[in-house]
């Protein structure tokens, strides 16, 4: 990837997730976390050169649910503004570009997810191919279910290890206070086999915000900029039925794109709402037992739906904000058994 | 540093209709790409990144489509951005397709937009429920009648322009073989005599709901040097949002629009619009939009633009052509809408708008705009490539 600037990830805040937040709106659940984000940033409401946000209407359950959000961010004097219905993760990717222009040096990319307002397991049916899949009202846990059944079936995994997975990525959510699930939980019984309730993602709502900046101005605005390196997505076709599901081509094709495999990793904060889709990303992503992965707890431990990617870039920034890691990868994904990708590639200067 | 310039090789549209039920959503989409790649003489494999846009995923009860739809645009290893900004969308996404290329991300980029309203019912579908907004506000219409009628006591218009508007555009549609609407009978008599839909906006100066795509494709220099047509040349795009509500708003020229347009013309070195822009694809989803976004978009002073469009300088025979494709009022797949001001303005300097084409058009504007007249998306394209 030839880019002509350099582009930092300088600033990152979140919400608590929660089982439900019934008693804010959307704007007031991102209030607190934009002007976390932007004090750390050292920018006043309005004053990033972009800002870009990810949500999705069927969440909410109406349309245009993303003009309400718009509040929270001060956009009076008008702002240059735009908004992607995906996760927050592909906000980031747009905002990146636009400041590879050279028309922004600075930007605000938020993401939020109110789960609590629906089933999610069921409102995420609705991604599906509304002629032949959709009518039949596969859930989420279902199709990831078809997924880790996949996977067992191949030998690349067995359900005790699906339930370390779990326990891992529960037990280092201890150390986040953010984090929905805090605590190794029991694997439960069967939600939809061979998926327990161990396997699967909390249901829940939150809010992520990062602020984006180019050269001089990450540095001024933050001790130890987390640089984007490369970062690129692919997709997959859609249909289940013509897709290797033990496989993830697209992450390992946006992996190669943005120089994941070019030098080792210090960690990796991927986006698998299940114990099975992590046995599939470590694969593709050739993270060995070195790599700590989701030192977070990850999706396991907190997953407000469209912030969830955008998180994986946070957390993984702020390791490097902090100085516990010098490269670090962060990965999101969008739609049915992991089909749309995106990988992200950050890097500290050397001290 | 420099921007890759733009150039825009490829442009194709499908039929647009009520109801295209010869087609799924999957056919419609595919309609609009294949027009725009042969126009471009470029087949699937040349195309690198897909940036895909539509207004509210409730129109075709499809959550985020383009992971459904991912197989009929050629997407499948490469990238697929979606793109949502109300009914600034389709603008919104050619830019943000634009920008892929300006930042030498990707070489060429396959931008489409579409909407199949006839999945659902726009009118309902644009109704916020109680108690997220106030009840009575039914549809879009419901929203933007009060601040047309905000501008004609602001400005002193006569009653009578709006119908000029929507005269003119259903019978601009008539020579726009794309277009939804193709009125033969309509007459100023028939638009004044039509029902009272939202007091002053009467039936027939409201855009239909339509099924249909937009597809366009975007390339930089070297990929300009190698198209069959005359590209036409991204000079400006900008994108500017403000909130929905708040006191001190000004719903009948609000600033977004305004600051965007300044954006506009400063990238592209314009100081007189009026004088130096050929013609203008703008946003008019009800007639007295005309007048309004003349002002707006700096093409007349404050309180003047009805007078401008009485005057006729934005029929075909003026000398500031407005919405020669019939436009909104004609045609109106929302998602798609702003994306075919967009292209419009791009087959006008190219010479290539059939027998809608305004006479040596070199420089357009395409404009669009959506949610609560807070989110607005343009960019001005000319014949020739960019010298700054």
């Amino acid at each position: 990837m030839d880019t002509t600037r350099d582009v930092a990830i300088v600033a990152f805040a979140q919400s608590d997730h929660r089982r439900s937040t019934a008693e804010v709106s959307e704007a007031e659940m991102l209030l607190p976390v934009l002007r976390d984000a932007l004090d750390q940033a050292g920018l006043a409401p309005g004053e990033a050169d972009f800002t870009c946000s990810g949500s999705s209407d069927y969440l909410a359950g109406r349309p245009f649910s993303f003009t309400m959000a718009l509040d929270s961010v001060g956009a009076w004097p008008p702002i240059a503004e735009s908004h992607v219905e995906t996760d927050g993760a592909w906000a980031l990717h747009e905002a990146w570009v636009k400041i590879l222009t050279g028309d922004a040096d600075t930007a605000l990319v938020y993401a939020h997810g109110k789960s609590s307002a629906g089933e999610v397991r069921d409102v995420l049916s609705r991604q599906l191919d509304p002629y032949y899949a959709a009518p039949l009202w596969p859930d989420a846990v279902a199709l990831a279910a078809l997924q880790a059944q996949a996977l067992i079936d191949a030998g690349e995994t067995d359900e005790h290890a699906l339930a370390a997975i779990a326990d891992r990525n529960r037990t280092a959510a201890g150390g986040n206070p953010h984090a929905q699930l805090r605590a190794p939980v029991p694997a439960g019984d069967y939600v939809v086999r061979p998926l327990r309730t161990g396997d699967c993602p909390p249901v829940g709502d939150g809010a992520a915000a990062v602020v984006l900046a180019a050269g001089d101005t990450a540095r001024r605005m933050c001790r130890r900029p987390a640089w984007i390196r490369g970062i690129d997505h692919r997709v997959e076709p859609h249909a289940l039925g013509v897709r290797d599901l033990t496989d993830s081509p697209s992450t390992r094709l946006a992996a190669e794109h943005a120089g994941a495999f070019d030098a080792p990793l210090d960690l990796a904060e991927i986006h698998a709402p299940f114990t099975s889709q992590e046995v599939i990303l470590r694969k593709v992503l050739r993270l060995g037992d070195d790599v700590p992965v989701c030192p977070s707890g990850g999706a396991l431990a907190a997953n407000p739906v469209m912030a969830t990617g955008l998180i994986r870039l946070g957390e993984a920034a702020a390791r490097i904000h902090r100085g516990e890691a010098h490269r670090a990868l962060a990965h999101a994904t969008s739609g049915p058994c992991l089909q749309h990708n995106l990988v992200a590639v950050l890097e500290g200067d050397r001290p | 540093m420099s921007k890759e310039p733009v150039a825009v090789v490829g442009i194709g549209q499908t039929h647009h209709a009520a109801a295209r039920r010869d087609v799924s959503l999957a056919g419609l989409v595919r309609e609009a790409a294949r027009r725009a790649l042969a126009d471009a003489e470029l087949t699937w494999s040349d195309i690198e990144a897909v940036v895909l846009g539509k207004a509210p995923d409730f129109f075709e009860g499809v959550m985020m489509p383009e992971l459904y739809l991912a197989d009929a645009l050629g997407a499948a290893g490469k990238p697929v951005l979606r793109v949502h900004t109300a009914g600034s969308v389709g603008g919104s996404t050619a830019l943000v397709a634009a920008n892929l290329v300006a930042a030498r991300v990707h070489r060429t980029v396959l931008t489409l937009a579409f909407e199949k309203q006839s999945e659902s019912n726009a009118m309902w579908g644009l109704s916020l429920p109680v108690p997220f907004q106030q009840p009575l506000l039914a549809g879009a219409g419901g929203f933007f009648a009060p601040h047309v009628r905000a501008y004609i006591r602001r400005s002193g218009a006569p009653g009578g322009v709006g119908a000029l508007v929507a005269l003119k555009d259903r019978r601009n549609a008539l020579n726009n073989p794309y277009a939804h609407l193709h009125e033969h009978d309509i007459t100023l008599e028939k638009v004044r005599s039509s029902p009272m839909l939202w007091d002053p906006i009467r039936y027939s100066e409201t855009c239909p709901s339509s099924d249909g795509a937009c597809a366009m494709v975007l390339t930089d220099r070297a990929g300009a040097a190698r198209a069959p047509h005359p590209p036409a040349w991204l000079h400006g795009g900008a994108m500017r949002s403000e909130p929905t509500l708040f006191p001190g708003k000004d719903f009948v020229s609000p600033r977004a629009g305004r600051d965007c347009a300044a954006d506009v013309y400063r990238q592209a070195g314009i100081t007189d619009p009026r004088r130096e822009i050929d013609v203008v694809e703008m946003y008019v989803p009800f007639s007295w939009y005309e007048p309004m976004w003349l002002e707006n978009l700096g093409f007349a002073a404050e309180g003047e633009g009805w007078r401008l469009t009485e005057s006729g300088a934005t029929g075909p025979g003026g000398d500031l052509p407005v919405n020669p494709s019939g436009g909104v009022l004609s045609t109106n797949p929302i998602g798609a809408s702003g994306m075919l001001r967009f292209a419009e303005a791009a087959l006008q300097v190219r010479g290539a708008a059939g027998e809608h084409q305004v006479p040596g058009a070199r420089r357009a504007l395409g404009h669009a705009y959506g949610g609560g007249a807070q989110f607005f998306s343009m960019w001005l394209v000319a014949a020739q490539p960019p010298t700054r």
